[in-house]
Formats: C-alpha cells, sequence, structure tokens
C-alpha cells in the first residue's frame, strides 16, 4: 500500500496502523524506516512534489519482488511542506524471517532516493528551492540532450 | 498532437506539439534556452512509462513527461 499525505507524516499512528493490519499475518519481523528532517544548513523545512503515475508503477514493481521472497512492503511519503524533526517518510518490510526484511529495507531505500519520482525542495524564507545538488538523476536520463 | 509536461523543478508549461518520435521533441527543446540545464539530466517517460531510446515513435495523444533529478525521502 502506497500512502501520500499533505505534509508531515503522523509516524506513531502509521507505524501502529501498519502493525495492527499485519499483527495476525504470521510474519515474523517487521523493520521500518522512518526518515526525518534535520535541522542543517539554515533550512526552515523541506517541501516535496510527487508524480504519483510512475510511483505508483515503480512501487508495484517493487511489492512484486517483495512477494517473490514472501515479503510486503508500506511506504507513507509526504507532499508539500514538511518542517524540522518531523517525518516526511516511512518505509516498512514485513517478511517471515529477520535477514529478508533487513537486506530488503536496505534494497528499497536506495531504489527509491535514486529512482522514484519525487522532488525535493528546501525551504528558506519561505521560498522552495529544488535540492539540486542531493538529486539523482533516474537512470536513462539525458535521451533527449 | 502530442502533450509534453514538465515536471518538479522545470519551471515550463506543458506544449501540444505535431511530432511523431522523439527525436522531433529532442530538436526542439535543444532550441529552448530554458531547457538547457535539463534535458541533459532527465528521463522521459511516453504514457507513464520510461523509455530508453530517442527512436521512441509517438502516436496521436501520448502524454510524454520530462523527469529531472529526484530526491525522494
Amino acid at each position: 500500500m502506497l500512502e501520500l499525505y499533505d505534509g508531515s507524516l503522523d509516524v506513531p499512528a502509521i507505524l501502529k496502523k501498519w502493525y495492527k493490519e499485519e499483527e495476525q499475518s504470521n510474519y515474523g519481523a517487521y523493520i521500518p524506516f522512518i526518515g526525518t528532517i534535520r535541522d542543517e544548513d539554515g533550512i526552515e523545512g523541506l517541501s516535496f512534489d510527487v508524480y504519483e503515475p510512475i510511483l505508483e508503477s515503480w512501487y508495484k514493481a517493487w511489492q512484486e519482488k517483495a512477494k517473490e521472497k514472501g515479503a510486503i512492503i508500506k511506504m507513507a511519503h509526504s507532499r508539500g511542506d514538511v518542517m524540522l524533526h518531523e517525518s516526511s517518510y516511512i518505509a516498512a518490510i514485513f517478511s517471515p524471517k529477520r535477514r529478508v526484511a533487513l537486506e530488503f529495507i536496505d534494497e528499497f531505500v536506495e531504489d527509491f532516493k535514486a529512482s522514484a519520482p519525487i522532488w525535493k525542495y528546501d525551504l528558506r524564507d519561505g521560498k522552495r528551492i529544488y535540492a539540486k545538488n542531493r538529486s539523482t538523476a533516474i537512470k536513462g536520463s539525458g535521451i533527449l540532450s | 498532437m502530442v502533450k509534453v509536461e514538465f515536471l518538479g523543478p522545470i519551471q515550463k508549461e506543458p506544449l501540444e506539439l505535431n511530432i511523431t518520435n522523439l527525436n522531433e521533441l529532442a530538436t526542439i527543446l535543444q532550441d529552448d534556452n530554458d531547457m538547457k540545464e535539463w534535458l541533459e539530466n532527465s528521463a522521459v517517460a511516453v504514457n507513464d512509462t520510461l523509455v530508453s531510446s530517442r527512436e521512441h515513435e509517438l502516436k496521436d495523444g501520448d502524454k510524454i513527461v520530462l523527469l529531472p533529478p529526484v530526491c525522494g525521502g
């Protein structure tokens, strides 16, 4: 399940909801990754644009990969502004055994960073400034240049 | 006619163009000063599927999007 929220994520509520959804599913491991906005370089927060159609197909492909290993993925992300010390991203893996979940969360979050169609902006003086230096070109970029 | 949309930080209004492949789109956008900094680092999707070749044929009603470098999380 891919969940998009306007503004920051309610971390305890989302983690609890996912736990409740799967507590009877016989998974031995539930491993969440929670991304929070750090106070650095004088930013007031971050802001996000999300392109849903391609995010959905990217996520669906990962769900299929997880299924092959008997695991499931859950993910929540913010749209719009998220302020310091709030959360904009949670991903979690449920799997029968811990090793699959530990490896999968690493692979999943890395590919998320490199491929998911989401754009990040720093919030400074109320303005959105594209985080160009921290962004990664999607694999296969540049065919029109 | 195909529609071209520019996502994320690319500040550009959508275009409607009479073109039949991505080579033609490349030629048009290479002449566009607003696009100079984006062409070499943007991915291209046709009807929301990423494409890897400029030879990709286009048909009437196709939607093309340009995706600049990403940073989720």
